[in-house]
């Protein structure tokens, strides 16, 4: 390409066309250019990094309400530390966990989790806890154990809420893993993000990170509705 | 950790610089969350009255929630440009869905027995609205109110990478601040969305009449 020779304008996005030189609203070449280096393995590494923080949220939570299940007195702590937790702005507790951990994996995953708790455990034992006393009675009445009733009876019943816990913290895990790039922590899609605002806001680069991003979230939430209306076909799926 | 120790030097040291930024993070923030509160609030209480509109009121949610706030501010960067501006608009795209379905979900949730009997009681719908409706609502409107603003305030911090200003600034510019100045802004900003959230739960309580306390309480993860 004889753009290199051309006197380039300034800011020059590494490019070539004329349409990255001048900054288009969307250059096409560049972003499918990009796609198999950049934008393919950071969604990739996005899902992963969701998909890991959702699993050790989930065992954690599942943990925590069982345990609050058998003992009322466990709920009111876990919620306060949990929310606190969820309090503390992502980019600052990304910043406060760099020193510690490095710019890892690690500390993406420790704050990414942390950040699950309390939907995840507000939701599991709000789905516990709805379940109507009746049923609970007559599962008793056939004999059934305590043990028998949480599994055969109230888990299943508290599914509904269950998921749609499960949603709503995928899609906040979604949309927080994108901050970590900003701490240089080089993961994920906040990567190209940041790389464009670093390189004078190259619009391609933003539009196609963040509407990644958005797709993404939105087709996770939308799978989860599919898994919840599978799942528990006598619940009309209630989003809450 | 020894960095961490530093931070707090810091802290000590430029309390005016932080104190400036504070400025000007909550004044970013509190613009957001009015700009939001005026569109959001009566648009949510009238379809809530009128209980109609609920796949609108409860579909603006799921979406809003759905929206990284990351992709939103680098989406608004290439229409509104660096500064501010974008970091208000995106701000407010990310607070007005929990502060209408709130709103939507409070009204249409009040009570349909206390609703008829006002109405027997030879109310007009005005009234309905005004004296029985709003005030049953109002606990469950506000943490509509509370979780946006603390999740404004939080977001606020990325402005800085915006050119939005705040301390999301000390955060973004390690070469000036170096990281030091970095870390005490992050715990500053943690520090500030905290007591944000405290505070807000103590208004929220303040508004909730004294026979609906002790209900189960309506905190930041249930609305968003």
């Amino acid at each position: 390409m004889n753009a290199l020779i051309a006197a380039t304008v300034v800011p020059n996005f590494g490019g070539a066309s004329s349409c990255v030189r001048d900054n288009g609203t969307f250059c096409w070449s560049w972003f499918s250019g990009r796609w198999g280096n950049t934008f393919w393995p950071a969604l990739r590494q996005h899902l992963l990094l969701t998909t890991v923080a959702i699993a050790i949220g989930t065992a954690i939570a599942f943990g925590l309400t069982l345990l609050a299940h058998r003992d009322r007195r466990v709920g009111p702590p876990v919620t306060f530390v949990s929310g606190v937790l969820y309090t503390i702005p992502s980019l600052a507790l990304f910043q406060i966990l760099v020193p510690i951990t490095g710019l890892t994996f690690l500390t993406v995953e420790i704050a990414l989790v942390s950040y699950t708790l309390l939907i995840l455990f507000r939701n599991f034992t709000t789905g516990l806890a709805e379940v109507p006393s009746e049923v609970r009675e007559a599962a008793r009445g056939m004999g059934l154990t305590r043990r028998q009733v949480l599994w055969r009876v109230e888990l299943p019943l508290a599914l509904p809420a269950m998921i749609a816990g499960l949603r709503i913290a995928t899609v906040t895990v979604i949309s927080l893993a994108t901050v970590a790039a900003l701490v240089g922590i080089n993961q994920g899609l906040g990567v190209p993000i940041f790389d464009a605002i670093q390189g004078g806001a190259f619009k391609t680069e933003l539009f196609a990170a963040g509407i990644l991003a958005v797709a993404l979230a939105i087709g996770a939430d939308l799978l989860l509705l599919g898994v919840q209306r599978v799942l528990t076909p006598w619940a009309k799926a209630r989003s809450r | 950790m020894s960095d961490i120790g530093h931070a707090f030097t810091f802290i000590g040291d430029n309390l005016d610089l932080l104190r400036r930024d504070t400025l000007t993070h909550l004044s970013i923030a509190g613009i957001a969350t009015l700009i939001s509160l005026v569109l959001a609030v009566p648009l949510g209480v009238w379809l809530g009255h009128l209980r109609r509109g609920s796949f609108l009121a409860i579909n603006i949610s799921n979406i809003g929630r759905a929206l990284p706030s990351l992709a939103v501010l680098s989406i608004a960067l290439p229409f509104v440009g660096v500064g501010r501006s974008t970091v208000i608009i995106a701000l407010v795209v990310l607070a007005v869905p929990p502060m209408l379905t709130n709103a939507y979900v409070a009204i249409a949730g009040v009570d349909p027995d206390a609703v008829e009997a006002a109405k027997g009681m030879g109310m007009r719908p005005r009234e309905v609205l005004a004296r029985v409706e709003l005030p049953l609502a109002l606990p469950l409107i506000f943490a509509g109110i509370r979780t946006a603003t603390v999740y404004v305030i939080a977001t606020a911090t990325l402005g800085g990478f915006f050119g939005g200003g705040g301390l999301g600034d000390i955060i973004a510019d390690q070469a000036t601040y170096r990281i030091q100045g970095v870390l005490a802004a992050a715990i500053w900003v943690a520090l500030l969305a905290i007591l944000a959230e405290v505070l807000l739960a103590g208004i929220q309580r303040l508004l909730t009449p004294r026979g609906l306390r002790g209900a189960p309480e309506v905190g930041p993860a249930t609305a968003f």
